[in-house]
């Protein structure tokens, strides 16, 4: 409309950005000013904060079963789970007759809560193995009971029995069993958004390989994974933005007890618990600054899609 | 996997082989599929046969059980019902969450219209920021919005759905709340959409003199809805299934949801799972539903928001 008043667009958008401001932008202000401030917001203390985590032990840093070094757990082991399975199980349904069954029953996980994917997973982990679903399964094997959300030992402790080491950092039994949780839940969108990807793919194509006697392995490795390589970032990055934020889950099975704490639980214990606003809000600050460059990578991959579009 | 014709009587014995052999090569196929699909249920069915099973069984033996011991009961679901307030929860969460998803759709649609539709100046960077907001980890609004909400409080008594008129106990401030939280991808995901729709159905209705507001609810809103029923979908399980927001943002009990009810259950009665099954389920029921009756449409908006955080 050639004759619009310069304020129409943003009378439209008014409502919007006041809600953007009040719940997000002014938060992040917030959040900011308090980091450098006391318990009680109350006087001026410059890094004090940002110090405290990075000495304090039972934070961040100088801890090997830190809160930082299990986030970095979750960054690199839950999108290495998810996205291969969901690569896996979207080149496999396509080629079953069943392929929407699978699909939806690989994808339930998704469209329940935190709270409800605690209750099913604590039942499932339940020590005693004539209750517990995953220690009736090993103990099926031959193996001891394990308590899947307690247990600090390293994988190779459950493997040998050799009793808890603490050299292995984070890579701890409840941490895997927690970030297994987190795969059972988001399989199901990795899976469904490979999945629209890889129908893309032109089947002539996929044809012309098979006649030039391609095997599925070449092609797989040669046609789909480059094609695919764009959504595939895509899934990555929004599994990677998920672990950096995980708080819910860890939060609901575990409470961040046995060492199993992620930045996010850890700003809430400060924040609602200990009441300590001061450290609460810097560690905030931590996890969003670890989201910033997954941020900007998102928003360059857009603006690239804009132009060619 | 093409057929190759093969004329004459030689060819029989041949394809019978390659039917054997292909049977034999898809056979690995099918056993990953179905087990994963079988894996990923596993828990889910074990939560609902557990949940009509009796306490002590519940108790003494795994849920496998039951699959031979045929011995089912309602009483979980009754005790649940009617002694921890659940039917108040149940009826408090859709008192959350439908509005929050009916805000969120017009606030965003209108703003969606204004950045596709409307031409001003910094349009495109408005719209960057906006979806930059995506990844901002709600946590740390959580404290500068809760103290805003105490500042503004207003202690009215709220007709017929209770709490207060606005603050911490009352339905419109967590609706806000979750509006604000969800506008991001919203406007993300109608932006994209609005932008698609054909332009020459923009100028002539602008040619014919009509308005904005005619513009968008003739045109725009009646041709976007698979996206809006997509986001609608995607929203309001998003509220459904939220915790955090709900834990900090509603001061008063007799307004909690289901999830903060059920992590009451957890926390109060943390093994009685007779209890915890049953109302995890009831709490599934509804987003199961959904999710069965719209499935096109919520896997739509998963695809949509692929970005979101």
């Amino acid at each position: 409309m050639a004759g619009r008043n310069p304020w129409t667009p943003w009378l439209w958008m008014s409502p919007a950005i006041i809600l953007l401001t009040a719940f997000l932008v002014y938060p992040v202000i917030d959040t900011l000013r308090r980091s450098f401030l006391d318990a009680r917001s109350n006087s001026w203390v410059g890094f004090d904060n940002y110090q405290f985590i990075i000495d304090n032990p039972q934070t961040l840093a100088a801890n090997t079963h830190s809160a930082l070094l299990n986030n970095a757990l979750w960054l690199i082991a839950f999108p290495l789970l998810a996205v291969p399975l969901g690569l896996i199980l979207a080149v496999l349904t396509s080629r079953v007759k069943y392929e929407a069954a699978a699909k939806a029953g690989i994808f339930i996980p998704m469209a329940i809560s935190f709270v409800a994917a605690g209750v099913i997973w604590k039942f499932m982990f339940e020590f005693n193995a004539n209750i517990g679903t995953v220690n009736a399964v090993t103990g099926g094997v031959g193996l001891d009971p394990t308590a899947w959300l307690q247990d600090r030992g390293g994988l190779q402790t459950w493997l040998t029995d050799a009793g808890p080491d603490q050299w292995w950092g984070p890579l701890q039994i409840n941490n895997f069993a927690l970030i297994f949780v987190a795969t059972w839940m988001w399989t199901g969108f990795s899976l469904v958004v490979l999945s629209a990807g890889l129908k893309s793919i032109s089947t002539e194509m996929l044809e012309a390989a098979r006649v030039d006697g391609a095997t599925e392995w070449q092609i797989f490795r040669r046609i789909i994974i480059p094609v695919l390589s764009p959504t595939i970032a895509v899934v990555t990055t929004t599994l990677v933005i998920q672990s950096l934020k995980v708080f819910d889950l860890v939060w609901v099975m575990s409470g961040g007890r046995f060492d199993t704490d992620v930045v996010a639980t850890l700003f809430f214990k400060q924040s609602f618990i200990a009441g300590h606003f001061g450290i609460g809000a810097a560690l905030a600050v931590v996890l969003l600054l670890a989201v910033v460059p997954v941020m900007v990578v998102s928003i360059r991959r857009f603006q690239f899609q804009e132009e060619t579009r | 996997m093409t057929a190759v014709p093969v004329s004459g009587a030689p060819a029989a014995p041949r394809e019978e082989s390659n039917a054997a052999r292909r049977l034999l090569t898809r056979a690995p196929i099918h056993i990953i599929v179905i087990g994963l699909v079988v894996l990923w249920s596993v828990p889910t069915i074990a939560l609902l046969i557990s949940s009509f099973r009796d306490p002590t069984a519940i108790a003494s033996s795994g849920w496998w059980n039951a699959l031979t011991d045929w011995d089912f009961t309602l009483s979980n679901y009754e005790r649940v019902l009617d002694q921890r307030g659940m039917g108040r929860a149940f009826m408090n969460s859709l008192l959350i969450a439908v509005p929050s998803t009916l805000l969120v759709l017009l606030v965003a649609s209108m703003a969606a219209y204004a950045i596709a539709w409307m031409d001003f100046k910094g349009r495109n960077a408005l719209f960057l920021v906006m979806v930059a907001l995506l990844v901002v980890p709600l946590q740390m609004t959580l404290i500068p919005v809760l103290r805003l909400y105490n500042e503004l409080a207003i202690d009215v008594e709220m007709p017929i759905i209770g709490g207060r008129l606005f603050g911490t106990s009352s339905f419109a401030g967590i609706w806000l709340a979750h509006a604000g939280y969800g506008l991001p991808f919203a406007i993300y995901l109608l932006r994209n959409f609005f932008g698609s729709l054909p332009r020459d159905l923009f100028e002539s209705a602008y040619l014919d003199g009509a308005s904005d507001a005619k513009v968008f609810f003739r045109i725009v809103l009646p041709l976007s809805t698979p996206a809006l029923a997509a986001l609608a979908i995607f929203q309001f399980l998003w509220v459904w299934n939220d915790l955090l927001v709900a834990l900090i943002l509603l001061g008063d009990p007799d307004l909690a949801p289901m999830t903060l009810n059920i992590t009451n259950l957890v926390s109060s009665f943390g093994s009685q799972y007779q209890l915890l099954t049953a109302a995890a389920f009831i709490s599934m029921a509804v987003p199961l539903v959904i999710f069965f009756a719209l499935q096109r449409y919520f896997v739509q908006g998963i695809l949509a928001g692929a970005v979101k955080g």
